[in-house]
């Protein structure tokens, strides 16, 4: 009696959990651990024979200059665009809990491109970039848009910036809206009758209370640009000179351009390592910041 | 006077406003007119409106990109991915929050910290499994992988709100002779429909566009509509009147979907970002 109620227990338990338990250790946590292993081999990918060579692949990286230079790439594209797009949303969302009468209307144009995928994403403005703002130039004779524009380093660069501001500022944004709502209407009131001008209202009441959705915007930003690549392939595909590869965008050609999968698996280990670092911490940050709310 | 004050500034904030949104648009104006210019007008003016109009490219693109059958390829990936993460996942959430033994806190505490690996930073292993199992070159092996991909997210989210859900009423329906399977079906998967709104919304949203995935996952047969674009891109680079007719069609689907559900798009997505 007792034995059949526990193998009933069990047979529901593999029931319920049993598929995606199955599928998340075929698909996530199988090739986790074997990208560990394969780290320190020599593999090619295609053959079975792959050759252990201890930390080679780790020392190689560090003498990478191109694996380098996509990381310090990645860091920088990722402090910009996660302030500009911060700075973005959360103005569009000030602007929208005033009350506009195009407020609804605004709040789906601004939100539109995000649900364009990046790789389209990047294309449409590729064509802006190259076409589009020549003719622009052309009519305004301004000089912004007549500088070689994805054609450098620098308008390279800004142009991922913008693409990703476009894209992401909207979904930014609703989040800041919806804590903007909640900020209760007396205590900035009480602010203004005590005499707190608008900027010394929004820094020390509304952002204070909006910490929250601060924390989870700047989580987002930081992972999607950390892990950017649709948008780098199909604007820059990583030029010029490969000065907007990303680390993403580097492991990819590593692997399934050069057929170099023991150095691809250990550049993506390091990859992951230092993106749960700093999610971690951001996690870390987030908490600590919550409690003080 | 106060009042005509608060409204003139109303009215300045409103202008600034459109003002912006009018830049937010600009993109679409140039991908739309130039898509129905000929190719010589677009060299010559990509500011100006098509005069004449043409719709060629979007034939002859419509043609080279096979994009009915890429159309249906996102079509039914993205249908089943969504289906199926609704339902294996809404079920181990559950089963974790009810029988949260120490083998399901620690298996729910895997998933969750899996959120972390970055995609990339494991994918050149998965393509070694994916062969291994017989997965690539398939629809169905894709929706595997989504099955693995989507699984974090999909019971984290699932799993915070089982437990706002009572247990009272699975208990009386227990008593009443349900068996655990009737109590999820007929009681507490009706109950997720809030949460499973959200779910389906950003997984679509995801699935839709991911293009790395099934770029490696999938062959010519079978292309989705990202892969299409970005094989025709490839091919007509610098022919703009075909491509940029080509991201129209890329783009539209997408936006369709988004302008009919818009409310319940952005309410999901921020049901979806604050909880997670």
């Amino acid at each position: 009696m007792k034995s059949s109620g526990w193998s009933k227990s069990w047979i529901q338990q593999i029931v319920f959990t049993g598929p995606v338990t199955l599928a998340f250790a075929i698909i996530v946590a199988l090739p986790f651990f074997m990208g560990m292993y394969y780290s320190f081999f020599e593999w090619n990918g295609v053959s079975d024979n792959a050759e252990f060579i201890g930390l080679s692949n780790f020392i190689n990286i560090f003498s990478d200059q191109t694996f380098l230079s996509s990381f310090a790439f990645t860091a920088r594209f990722t402090v910009a665009a996660v302030i500009l797009s911060n700075l973005v949303g959360f103005l569009l969302a000030l602007l929208l809990v005033q009350p506009l009468k195009s407020r609804n209307v605004l709040r789906t144009i601004f939100f539109m491109p995000n649900v364009i995928g990046g790789l389209l994403l990047g294309f449409i403005w590729q064509f802006i970039f190259v076409k589009g703002f020549a003719a622009v130039g052309e009519k305004t004779g301004w000089a912004l848009f007549n500088l070689p524009w994805l054609g450098d380093e620098t308008t390279a660069f800004w142009g991922i910036v913008i693409v990703t501001i476009w894209s992401t500022a909207g979904y930014l944004m609703v989040i800041y809206i919806s804590a903007l709502i909640n900020v209760p209407r007396e205590l900035i009131e009480a602010a203004s009758i005590d005499g707190a001008t608008p900027w010394q209202r929004l820094r020390h009441i509304t952002v204070p209370l909006i910490m929250p959705a601060v924390t989870i915007s700047l989580f987002l930003a930081l992972s999607w640009s950390f892990k950017s690549f649709d948008i780098i392939l199909s604007l820059t595909k990583g030029g010029p000179y490969n000065s907007t590869q990303s680390v993403a965008l580097n492991i990819y050609n590593e692997a399934f351009q050069n057929n170099n999968y023991g150095l691809g698996t250990a550049k993506a280990l390091v990859f992951f390592i230092v993106v749960a670092l700093i999610s971690s911490a951001q996690v870390w940050l987030t908490k600590r910041k919550e409690v003080q709310v | 006077m106060e009042n005509s004050r608060y409204r003139w500034s109303t009215i300045i904030l409103e202008i600034v406003a459109v003002l912006i949104a009018l830049v937010f648009l600009v993109p679409f104006y140039f991908l739309v007119s130039n898509s129905l210019k000929k190719y010589a007008d677009i060299l010559l003016d990509s500011a100006a409106l098509p005069n004449p109009w043409t719709f060629d490219n979007f034939t002859r693109a419509w043609e080279i990109m096979k994009f009915p059958a890429s159309f249906m390829n996102s079509f039914l990936i993205t249908v089943t991915s969504i289906i199926g993460l609704a339902i294996i996942c809404s079920m181990c959430a559950y089963r974790m929050v009810r029988h949260p033994s120490k083998y399901n806190n620690i298996l729910f505490m895997v998933f969750v910290a899996a959120m972390v690996i970055p995609f990339q930073s494991i994918m050149i292993p998965l393509m070694k499994v994916a062969a291994t199992f017989g997965l690539t070159n398939s629809i169905w092996g894709l929706w595997v992988c989504y099955m693995g991909f989507g699984s974090s997210l999909t019971i984290f989210l699932y799993h915070g709100f089982v437990k706002s859900i009572p247990v009272e009423i699975e208990e009386s329906a227990t008593v009443d002779g349900c068996s655990p399977y009737g109590v999820f079906w007929r009681i507490v998967f009706p109950l997720l429909k809030p949460m499973t709104a959200t779910i389906i919304i950003l997984n679509s949203l995801w699935i839709w566009n991911d293009f790395l995935l099934p770029n490696l996952m999938l062959g010519e047969a079978n292309r989705t509509i990202p892969l299409s674009t970005y094989s025709f891109f490839g091919q007509y680079t610098k022919q703009w009147d075909l491509a940029l007719a080509g991201l129209v069609m890329g783009v539209l689907p997408i936006l369709v979907f988004f302008l009919t559900l818009q409310r319940h798009i952005i309410e999901g997505i921020t049901a979806g970002s604050v909880k997670g």
